[in-house]
């Protein structure tokens, strides 16, 4: 009964036959499956794969430094984007984790940077698994991005230019569709990332299970498919724009509490 | 440098304490952050002067001479309907406004691209499916059709920035995001008395 009901909210959702606020449909989904965000089996999934030993070096990524000391996963994705030393950069979890797979386990940049976001019907990636592992071990900590090297405050700058960068033939920026309060597009509500609570709210859902999909997705995700309904071309995975725009969001959510994952529409 | 990249393309300098573009230095980070993907080529991060000074972070001054100046070269660029004929068939107008498709890679590019005006505007008033970035057009109609009225409408639609730089509503001809006969169509969905825009709630 259950079972059925979500499918036929997926269905409903996904043809978006809204003619229906969507919002009545995904408070109606809320209503009945509560807690139960699918979104814990991806979890489960991504903690096994941290644990795993992979690559030419075997190794698994328990060695892996987040910013809190080698194996240390509580509580760090809540100080992402940051700076480290040993790769000289401000980094997202993304990017801090590719960096580990790289050079801890011996894999090949290319290969695990290939298809980093799952396309629709396909099972979810690592990179997806583990960076929602990685953002529930932080689940119910306040949001607190590093700001005291200079890179990283040069980021948030960065990050605040690009999200009001308007380019391409409809002349779009993050803050056409994001600078101000209470407004929507058709009938999905927009956050105002500029502000404290919009940005809060975003960055602290985020990785989120989406209902229309079936899939988790990243905050990497999620700005790819800002960016594609910004007319642009792809973003990738770790670039400087990417943790850039990510800098900015979490800086102006920090203080606010970390609720991912988070259940989407 | 940054000073420099302004004054180039709207050929005035600005006052100290303006905003100044950072296109230049943003212009290399984007290069190396993106991927050309079907029809969003990489061609589409540079900016034109208008997308440039609309950049300004929200709040941050920009100097009036240099606003008013662009103002001018793009309602001095509109295209107007070469045979005087401003209005089309409002059903297929219905049809451009209501379409939130085209340009994106996820786009097919032999397709015609839509308005997206439903995205931003409410307009007949049995459509609950309506965004509100832009201002409600129910009954828009009822200002009438006379000449100014069809040129303001059509001009808008065209280039926004004519009348009102750094709106936030996309260049649909001066773009070519719509071609020449589906402006009239959407004109004809904003202005003919019969069209759903202008009939009273069902
Ligand atoms: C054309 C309008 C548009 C533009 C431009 C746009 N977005 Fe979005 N964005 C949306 C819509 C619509 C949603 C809600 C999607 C949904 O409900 O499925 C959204 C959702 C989001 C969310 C998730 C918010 C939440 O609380 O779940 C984030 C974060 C976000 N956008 C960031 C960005 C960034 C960064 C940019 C610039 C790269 C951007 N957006 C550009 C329309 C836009
Ligand atoms: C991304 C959002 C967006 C989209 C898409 C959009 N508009 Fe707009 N539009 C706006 C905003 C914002 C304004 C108000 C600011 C201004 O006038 O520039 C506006 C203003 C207007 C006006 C002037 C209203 C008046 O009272 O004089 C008209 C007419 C209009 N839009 C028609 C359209 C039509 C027709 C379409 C589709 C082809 C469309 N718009 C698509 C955002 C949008």
């Amino acid at each position: 009964m259950k079972t059925v009901f979500f499918w036929s909210v997926c269905l409903a959702l996904s043809l978006g036959a809204a003619r229906v606020p969507a919002d009545g449909v995904f408070d109606q989904y809320r209503d009945l499956m509560g807690d139960d965000n699918p979104a814990v089996f991806v979890i489960d999934e991504g903690e096994e794969l941290w644990f795993t030993a992979q690559g030419p070096k075997s190794a698994t990524l328990e060695a892996c430094d987040l910013g809190l000391g080698s194996g240390v996963t509580a509580g760090a994705y809540v100080r992402f984007p940051r700076y480290f030393a040993d790769t000289n950069e401000v980094m997202d979890v993304e990017a801090r984790l590719v960096h580990c797979m790289t050079t801890i386990q011996g894999r090949d940049l290319e290969s695990v940077t290939a298809k980093p976001y799952s396309l629709r019907g396909d099972l979810g990636t690592e990179i997806e698994a583990l960076v929602t592992w990685l953002a529930a071990e932080s689940e119910g900590e306040t949001i607190a991005p590093e700001q005291t090297h200079a890179a990283e405050r040069e980021m948030y700058v960065l990050g605040e230019e690009i999200f009001f960068y308007r380019a391409g033939p409809h002349d779009f920026s993050c803050a056409t569709c994001h600078e101000q309060s209470e407004m929507r597009i058709r009938l999905q509500s927009l956050p105002d990332l500029t502000s404290h609570a919009g940005a809060a709210n975003a960055w602290g859902s985020w990785p989120a299970y989406r209902i229309s999909q079936g899939l988790v997705r990243t905050m990497g995700w999620r700005m790819r498919d800002c960016f594609r309904q910004q007319r642009w071309p792809e973003l990738q995975m770790g670039s400087t724009t990417s943790i850039a725009l990510q800098t900015y969001m979490a800086v102006n959510a920090a203080g606010g509490v970390m609720s991912a994952p988070g259940l989407k529409r | 440098m940054r000073l420099a990249g302004v004054a180039r393309i709207v050929g005035l300098s600005l006052v100290a304490g303006s905003w100044t573009s950072a296109a230049e230095d943003i212009a290399a980070v984007l290069e190396s952050s993106f991927m050309a993907k079907n029809q969003a080529t990489m061609a589409r991060l540079q900016q034109d002067a208008v997308q440039e000074v609309c950049s300004a972070p929200r709040g941050t001054p920009v100097e009036e001479t240099v606003l008013s100046e662009l103002r001018q070269q793009r309602l001095d660029a509109v295209v107007l309907p070469a045979d005087g004929v401003f209005l089309g068939d409002w059903q297929r107008g219905a049809e451009v406004a209501g379409n939130g498709r085209g340009l994106q890679s996820s786009d097919d590019p032999t397709k015609p691209n839509g308005g997206n005006c439903y995205a931003c505007h409410q307009l007949a008033p049995d459509e609950v499916a309506y965004g509100n970035l832009g201002p409600s057009l129910t009954g828009y109609g009822a200002r009438g059709q006379s000449e100014p009225m069809l040129r303001y409408t059509w001009t808008k639609l065209w280039d926004t920035h004519a009348y009102n730089l750094c709106s936030h509503m996309p260049r649909f001809g001066a773009q070519g995001i719509l071609s020449e006969q589906q402006l009239r169509d959407v004109m004809a969905y904003l202005l003919d008395p019969a069209s759903p825009v202008n009939q009273t709630k069902q």
